[in-house]
């Protein structure tokens, strides 16, 4: 029984034919355990962000296959990847991504909507998830109206609020100064603390630091994955280089 | 559940932006409200045509002299018909003859008609230009389906001795003797300079405003003929009323029957005709409906306008909302979810448009248009209410499916 939520196997993604051929992701393969805390880094142009949205099942691979959480992703469609992306994956963004003039409640109970829970249950639960990320008393606030550093934990209790096998971050800390900073990584690591599965990208190195496991990427290939501490309660996780 | 999440969604966006809402739905508003009062306008028309022939009895039949007089002098029969002269092919006699039992069971009344051109009614000071002068019998009032408002009709024996007694019509008697018309009872009054006394007044028919049917003054037929027309043994013309409007057709082949006969004319050169109010009905109903289809399409054209008004909206919108959808499709949202949403967004903005336009074509119709009172018709409100769910559903498919085919990626990297 495999236990990765996240399963490569030579995955590549190819944009352009012939000539302008471009191969953002070459052949990856990679196994991240379920409760692990990856760092995924790399400079601008190496592959991280198509890798992000090749596990974040935002977009396809052109060779490969990807299973998340047991599931080949290639065999969906459309209809059952956005239900993928509702159900298994948390998304944190950069720019924190809420939708503008909706109240902070709202859109952390929005993935819930688009579960089909029903609307009592989802306001509990987007309160329930707030208050976890420090923000209870701020549930009414619009986008508008909060600190970057708020907005990114509002974006966290979206992210977290279906319970996903999977949190994946952009660049979380990247819009954010360096206390906010602080703050978002010590609640990745006390969710990690809790079981949860990470997913980070980022280019900064202190940031990476703060990871389980650093995977470098450079040219779409996986330079380097190192590990710097061990998985809670589960083994090592072993990387197949390219 | 999920529609009624899309519902929110979609209220949430047309409130994002009230200004914007507000105009577009402006546009609907107006078409609808102009299809509806154009429509109300032309059924008002009709409507008012309609009783207004109806008035002058549906089941009447009008037998003219031809004014043209090629068929007689064709026909041969001047020789046969020697007594006659050209013009006074119309006579008692003829009029006499319809009423036969046998040879016309389905004519119930008959009346002739005379006529005279610029009679002015005068009394003390004040003067009245009559706009319909007509000489005939008592049985004229029934079949014009005329009532008294004050006095009476003159007699049988009053239109064959040419009693100098007139029954005169709301408009021309408060023209004369003033706002209480029955005052005109007993009073005498001239028709250019000849003295007749009233004998009654008759009951107001109403204006549709095209003609008055109650600027009216009828005398006795044989009165007339002494002091207008000068003798002569011709009507212009003699009224038949059919049994009922179902017999129409068969009252005037009989008549054709019988005035053929007598005239010793064929269909091929009648030198009458024979006008049937049925007819007259049917192609005026003819001419509004052709008004109406114009004045309906004029208003299509400024509901389609609003329409695509709708569209540029929405892409408007679903350009401006590229990133919202991004995160909408990062979070989960499938793409039908997108579709319903901004489907939804479309047809509310268009839904309150039309609603609204309901209601602003009703307080519309409410005031008099083009000489008419428009009547709104039911169907018109529906046709718009659905007409407007339809361009809702319609100019939103296209924007909707744009915004559902964007991919996550490219939505979420859009600036």
């Amino acid at each position: 029984m495999n236990d990765a939520v996240i399963q490569l196997d030579s995955v590549s993604k190819i944009y352009g034919k012939g000539e302008a051929e471009v191969r953002a992701l070459d052949s990856v393969s990679i196994s991240i355990d379920r409760g692990d805390f990856v760092a995924i880094i790399g400079a601008s142009g190496s592959g991280k962000s198509t890798m992000m949205n090749i596990i974040g099942c935002l977009d396809g691979a052109t060779q490969g296959t990807y299973h998340l959480d047991g599931i080949d992703t290639g065999t969906l469609d459309e209809f059952q990847l956005a239900q993928i992306r509702n159900r298994k994956i948390g998304f944190v963004f950069q720019n924190f991504n809420l939708i503008p003039r909706t109240r902070a409640v709202d859109n952390v109970s929005m993935p819930l909507a688009y579960a089909k829970v029903h609307r009592k249950e989802r306001r509990e639960r987007a309160l329930e998830v707030l208050g976890s990320v420090g923000l209870a008393e701020r549930a009414d606030h619009k986008p508008s109206q909060l600190s970057g550093g708020q907005q990114q934990r509002v974006a966290i209790a979206r992210a977290l609020v279906t319970n996903p096998v999977l949190l994946l971050a952009d660049e979380p800390t990247g819009a954010l100064d360096t206390k906010s900073s602080h703050e978002i990584l010590d609640l990745f690591e006390s969710l990690h603390a809790n079981g949860r599965t990470i997913v980070m990208i980022t280019h900064e190195a202190d940031v990476a630091a703060r990871a389980n496991r650093v995977v470098r990427f450079q040219d779409g290939h996986i330079i380097e994955d190192h590990r710097i501490r061990s998985v809670h309660a589960h083994p090592v996780a072993t990387a197949v280089p390219a | 559940m999920m529609i009624a999440e899309s519902v929110r969604f979609a209220l949430t966006g047309v409130m994002a932006n009230k200004m914007r809402s507000i105009l577009t739905t402006l546009g609907i508003l107006i078409g609808i409200a102009s299809v509806i009062i154009l429509l109300a306008v032309g059924a008002g028309t009709s409507n008012a045509i309609k009783s207004q022939i109806g008035k002058l009895g549906t089941n009447v039949l009008t037998v003219s002299r031809q004014t043209t007089a090629g068929g007689r002098a064709a026909g041969g029969g001047q020789a046969v018909t020697g007594p006659r002269s050209r013009g006074t092919n119309l006579t008692l006699q003829d009029m006499a003859a319809l009423t036969d039992p046998v040879m016309a069971p389905d004519v119930a009344a008959t009346a002739p008609v005379v006529t005279a051109q610029n009679v002015t009614g005068t009394y003390q000071d004040a003067t009245h230009a009559v706009a319909t002068f007509v000489g005939t019998t008592p049985s004229y009032f029934s079949i014009s389906n005329d009532t008294l408002a004050a006095g009476s009709y003159f007699s049988d024996g009053d239109a064959s001795s040419g009693t100098a007694v007139a029954v005169i019509g709301n408009t021309v008697a408060q023209d004369l003797v003033g706002s209480s018309v029955t005052s005109a009872v007993g009073q005498t009054i001239a028709l250019n300079g000849q003295n007749f006394v009233v004998s009654g007044v008759l009951a107001q028919k109403g204006s549709s405003g095209l003609n008055d049917p109650d600027d009216i003054v009828v005398i006795p037929y044989s009165a007339a003929q002494d002091k207008f027309t000068g003798y002569s043994p011709s009507l212009a013309s003699i009224t038949v009323q059919a049994k009922s409007a179902d017999v129409m057709n068969q009252a005037q082949n009989e008549v054709q029957m019988i005035l053929d006969a007598r005239h010793n004319v064929t269909s091929a050169n009648r030198d009458y005709q024979v006008r049937n109010q049925a007819q007259i009905l049917t192609t005026a109903t003819t001419t509004t409906a052709t008004l109406t289809v114009l004045l309906g399409a004029v208003a299509g054209i400024s509901l389609l306008v609003g329409g695509i008004g709708v569209m540029n909206i929405m892409l408007v919108t679903v350009t401006e909302r590229t990133r919202e959808i991004g995160i909408r499709k990062a979070i989960g949202a499938s793409r039908g979810s997108i579709v319903s949403q901004f489907l939804i967004e479309s047809l509310i903005i268009s839904l309150i448009g039309g609603v609204l336009g309901i209601a602003a074509g009703y307080i519309g119709s409410a005031f008099p248009l083009l000489g008419t009172q428009p009547e709104v018709q039911w169907w018109t409100v529906w046709l718009s209410f659905l007409v407007s769910a339809a361009i809702g559903l319609v100019f939103g498919i296209y924007p909707a499916n744009k915004a559902a085919k964007l991919r996550p990626i490219d939505a979420l990297r859009y600036e």
